[in-house]
């Protein structure tokens, strides 16, 4: 590493577009992770963002332009298609490529070698969530028999509810899904989708969403007057971030999400947490946490690479091992495929306007609120 | 089921009243001046800005700001005809096309520069509530949305067919040769229709504000929805743009309660494909002359 020049990190992410929100509050992450590295010591790093527009096809675009001007790591994205896109052109130029948030299970089985996803794939973050589903009875008892499915119909969505699929049986969950109901991804009005699944009449309703569409979905609940048992989406964004909290304030409590997220009973993860709401004036949400870690782990590989040659990056990366972290889980290895398989996954509940972790008791701040305190009983 | 059947039904009515407010400002632009705004959508967005703004500071029901969302709109949109379109009615279709999808993103880029992409919910009590008659839900947001666009288009369709100056737009759309010759000052016809279109837009956006939450992204999709209508209805048609409306609250209503929600949109795409097909000129829409 020539004296003095940093190495150049490309970050793509979703920075305008309809999924903008998530990629600005993930770019919060991403610098705030950058600052904290910085301050521990770490190496010198010049991050420069790329924005994917929202349109997953732009992923490639934008990470061919990064390399060319220099960009030895790359790290993104916030959504699986895109992160398939940047995989390819990270492939075809041999740059090592940092996943912060992509759930796709084919990420890491179509055979890229440059690749290291910090993040669960979605059949192992489903299969964690149904986990802390079917649980749910024993530790409230209160138990549910039936539920339906509402879920947005793209890569992610499709993703997950697949992941379902194969869990729930594999799990033999007590709980009969009696019906799937998917709805566009640029819907803007959910009426009739929730009316649907009003009409199954199931005891759970387990959304698979982003944040606007679980606005929605919330929202007409209490216009149709519906109050299920439960609201508990088997992994997925929306419910935790400050934008749904903000946007429903009470009618947002008791929605539960299963998500992997920092671990707060650990002092540290708290610290940092408190530290990022206060200086970047937002929630210290599952995006902002991963993307936070994903700095760490490029700052711990690019310091032990002691090069800005992507080789060398990408062979520390290889070998990583970091005990100390923020997110539930074990330490952060990567396996063969570039796969860190330590993640852990919890189940939050939001109370009086915030997630809190209520699952698994090692992680947990506050007990659940099971069934669901009535919308019109608030 | 007859109760789903019911709410569905009633609820695609209500979203299609307020699209066809939306469809009315695109509609009476061309039928005047032939031009098509490529721009509608982000002059929507504007409407939604507007509400929301005024809704933030004065906390009064967006369905109650909406007039003055419309003078704001109405302003705009006479001042960027006199400025700038009035010089772009006699040129190549291409250059009108290309001067619009210029107003679309720079309306939206400085939507971003001001605003940011965050949505900007407007958290009314009204908008977590329905009227219940008997089995019935009607939103009350929507409810209040769609009675005031209702409003609108009375109001537009009676200053159109009793005053001078909306009889003067008419005389203007349907024989331009001839209003000039009358007298009629076409130019300041123009800019009127113009701000007519744009007051249209910012009403139905403040209307929408509280249903859609306010973002800068919305704009295409208000843009594609009012081009879906105005085709399916008659481009110029005002009846048309009402009724299309409706017809595709409707029709994507039932769709996605009888085929599958995933595919409402698409099904109003294949309304349009067969009304293109069947009625060149739409349901309610002129024979070429």
């Amino acid at each position: 590493m020539s004296q003095g020049a940093p190495v150049k990190v490309g970050v793509i992410l979703y920075l305008s577009g309809v999924q903008a929100f998530m990629g600005q509050q993930t770019r919060r992450g991403n610098e705030f992770g950058g600052t904290f590295a910085k301050e521990a010591g770490g190496p010198n790093i010049e991050f420069i963002y790329g924005d994917a527009e929202s349109k997953p096809e732009n992923g490639r675009v934008v990470a061919e332009r990064l390399i060319r001007d220099g960009c030895t790591l790359l790290i993104g994205t916030n959504d699986s298609g895109s992160t398939i896109s940047v995989a390819q052109a990270a492939e075809a130029a041999k740059i090592p490529f940092l996943i912060n948030i992509a759930s796709a299970p084919q990420i890491t089985e179509q055979g890229f070698t440059q690749i290291f996803r910090n993040f669960p794939p979605a059949t192992t973050l489903v299969g964690n969530a149904v986990a802390r589903i079917k649980e749910l009875g024993a530790t409230t008892g209160v138990e549910p028999k039936t539920a339906v499915i509402l879920h947005v119909n793209d890569t992610f969505g499709q993703g997950i509810m697949n992941g379902v699929d194969i869990v729930w049986e594999r799990l033999q969950v007590p709980i009969k899904i009696v019906d799937k109901i998917a709805y566009d991804v640029h819907a803007r009005d959910l009426s009739v989708e929730v009316a649907k699944a009003k009409a199954a009449g199931a005891d759970l309703l387990m959304p698979i969403t982003r944040v606007g569409d679980a606005i929605l979905i919330v929202r007409e609940m209490v216009k149709q007057n519906w109050s299920p048992m439960g609201i508990i989406s088997p992994g997925s964004p929306g419910p935790y971030e400050k934008a749904f909290t903000d946007a429903l304030g009470k009618y947002g409590d008791g929605y539960m999400s299963c998500v992997p997220w920092y671990n707060p009973t650990k002092p540290g993860a708290r610290d940092i947490a408190a530290r990022f709401e206060k200086e970047m004036d937002a929630r210290f949400d599952l995006n902002a946490a991963f993307a936070f870690e994903a700095v760490q782990i490029a700052a711990d590989a690019v310091k032990r690479a002691n090069s800005n040659e992507p080789a060398a990056i990408h062979a520390a990366l290889k070998s990583t091992d970091i005990k100390d972290h923020i997110i539930y889980g074990g330490p952060i290895q990567f396996d063969e495929k570039g796969q860190n398989l330590n993640i852990g996954v919890v189940m939050l509940q939001n109370q009086n306007g915030r997630p809190v972790v209520v699952s698994p008791a090692d992680a947990s701040e506050a007990k659940a609120v099971f069934p669901l305190v009535p919308f019109d009983k608030r | 089921m007859a109760t789903l059947y019911l709410n569905v039904i009633a609820g695609g009515i209500l979203i299609g009243i307020v699209y066809a407010l939306i469809a009315l400002g695109l509609t009476i632009i061309f039928g005047v001046m032939r031009i098509v705004n490529f721009a509608h959508g982000e002059m929507v967005v504007i409407g939604m800005y507007v509400g929301y703004g005024l809704w933030s500071v004065t906390k009064i029901p967006p369905w109650m700001i909406a007039p003055a969302a419309a003078l704001v709109l109405f302003v705009l949109g006479y001042a960027l005809q006199r400025a700038i379109v009035n010089s772009f009615i006699d040129r190549p279709q291409h250059s009108q096309f290309i001067l619009f999808i210029s107003f679309a993103l720079i309306i939206t880029g400085l939507h971003l520069v001001f605003f940011g992409p965050d949505p900007r919910p407007i958290g009314m009590i009204e908008s977590m509530q329905s009227y219940a008659i008997g089995p019935l839900h009607l939103d009350v947001v929507r409810s209040q949305a769609a009675l005031m666009a209702l409003a609108f288009v009375a109001a537009l369709i009676l200053f159109l067919q009793q005053s001078t100056f909306g009889r003067s737009i008419r005389a203007a759309a349907d024989n331009l040769i001839g209003a000039r010759v009358i007298g009629i000052r076409v130019h300041t016809v123009y800019s009127v229709t113009a701000g007519i279109g744009m007051g249209c837009a910012g009403a139905a956006g403040t209307l929408v504000a509280p249903i859609f939450d306010t973002q800068p992204f919305l704009a295409t999709d208000f843009t594609l929805i009012a081009f879906i209508i105005v085709i399916v209805g008659g481009l110029g048609s005002l009846t048309g743009a009402l009724l299309g409306g409706v017809l595709i609250g409707l029709s994507e209503a039932l769709a996605a309660l009888t085929i599958s929600p995933a595919l409402k949109t698409v099904f109003s795409y294949a309304l349009l494909a067969l009304v293109l097909v069947w009625r060149p000129n739409g349901l309610f829409g002129e024979q070429e002359r």
